[in-house]
């Protein structure tokens, strides 16, 4: 089997790169989730 | 919610489907063996990548046009998913390359063009870090969106034009240019599954997007409390 790694390499990274970005988004709207909440709740304190 | 999941699922099954029929479907090429199955995930994440720009490209024009910050949500959706996939290209090209050609990386006008591509978009969003004011942000990266596209073509056209280190097109390549059928219908497969991938990574960062601005929306109630 030649060049097997190197098949695998490139599949590997490849999802890798994916799974990693997916991982970005999901972190980034958690965070934004939580900042809105505390925004939300310091404008109804200043209401 | 359960839209996301079902979304999510139907790209995974592809995907999966998508990887299976890459290495037990397709059948084994003669000259370069196993290393070309690559070329099924490579090119396949090649079109997707345009396809993702040409969804940036439009937005932009839609937010020149009718200044709605759910297009400049898109536009900058559009780019982010693009780079992913470009960088994917970028990253399997040369581990292609490497035992085909000898070599990892050649400065031909498909792999120029295609990492100018990559550093276009890379400034899109660069752009975007650096201008505070939303409105004026959104006009400028829809204006660099726009001449940002224009490389697309000739890294489409680059294998068409120009004799390149590159493999000619066997997709839409013209006379003398072509793949076994079962070649053909495995590439068009995972062509699919990566733009239900696209979609399912573009749907998740607009999403992001527009939560942006509403955290923007209200920071300036905030301020006017």
């Amino acid at each position: 089997m030649k060049n097997l790694d190197s098949v695998f390499a490139a599949y590997l990274i490849g999802w890798g790169i994916f799974f990693v970005f997916y991982l970005t988004v999901a972190r980034r709207t958690s965070a934004l989730r939580a900042d809105i909440e505390r925004l939300k709740a310091a404008v109804n304190r200043g209401k | 919610m359960k839209k996301d999941l079902t979304l999510g699922a139907i790209a995974m099954l592809l995907v999966g489907a998508s990887a299976y029929c890459n290495f037990y479907v397709a059948p084994n090429e003669r000259t370069m063996g196993l290393i070309q199955r690559i070329f099924y995930f490579h090119a396949a994440c090649g079109w997707t990548m345009f396809t993702a720009f040409f969804i940036c490209f439009c937005s932009n024009i839609g937010y020149v046009l009718r200044r709605e910050g759910r297009w400049d949500a898109l536009g900058v959706s559009g780019a982010e998913v693009g780079l992913v996939f470009n960088s994917v290209v970028l990253v399997t090209g040369p581990i292609w390359a490497h035992p085909v050609w000898g070599i990892w990386w050649t400065w031909d006008a498909r792999l120029t063009s295609t990492f100018v591509l990559w550093l276009l978009y890379v400034a899109y969003l660069l752009l975007r870090t650096l201008i505070e004011e939303p409105e004026r942000r959104a006009l400028l990266s829809a204006l660099f969106g726009i001449f940002a596209f224009l490389d697309v073509p000739l890294v489409y056209g680059s294998i068409r034009w120009w004799r390149t280190q590159h493999p000619q097109p066997v997709i839409m390549g013209g006379p003398g240019s072509g793949l076994d059928p079962l070649m053909r219908k495995v590439f068009f497969f995972s062509s699919l599954a990566m733009h239900a991938l696209m979609i399912l990574l573009l749907v998740a960062r607009y999403g992001l997007e527009k939560m942006r601005g509403e955290a923007e929306i209200i920071h300036r109630e905030l301020e006017a409390v």
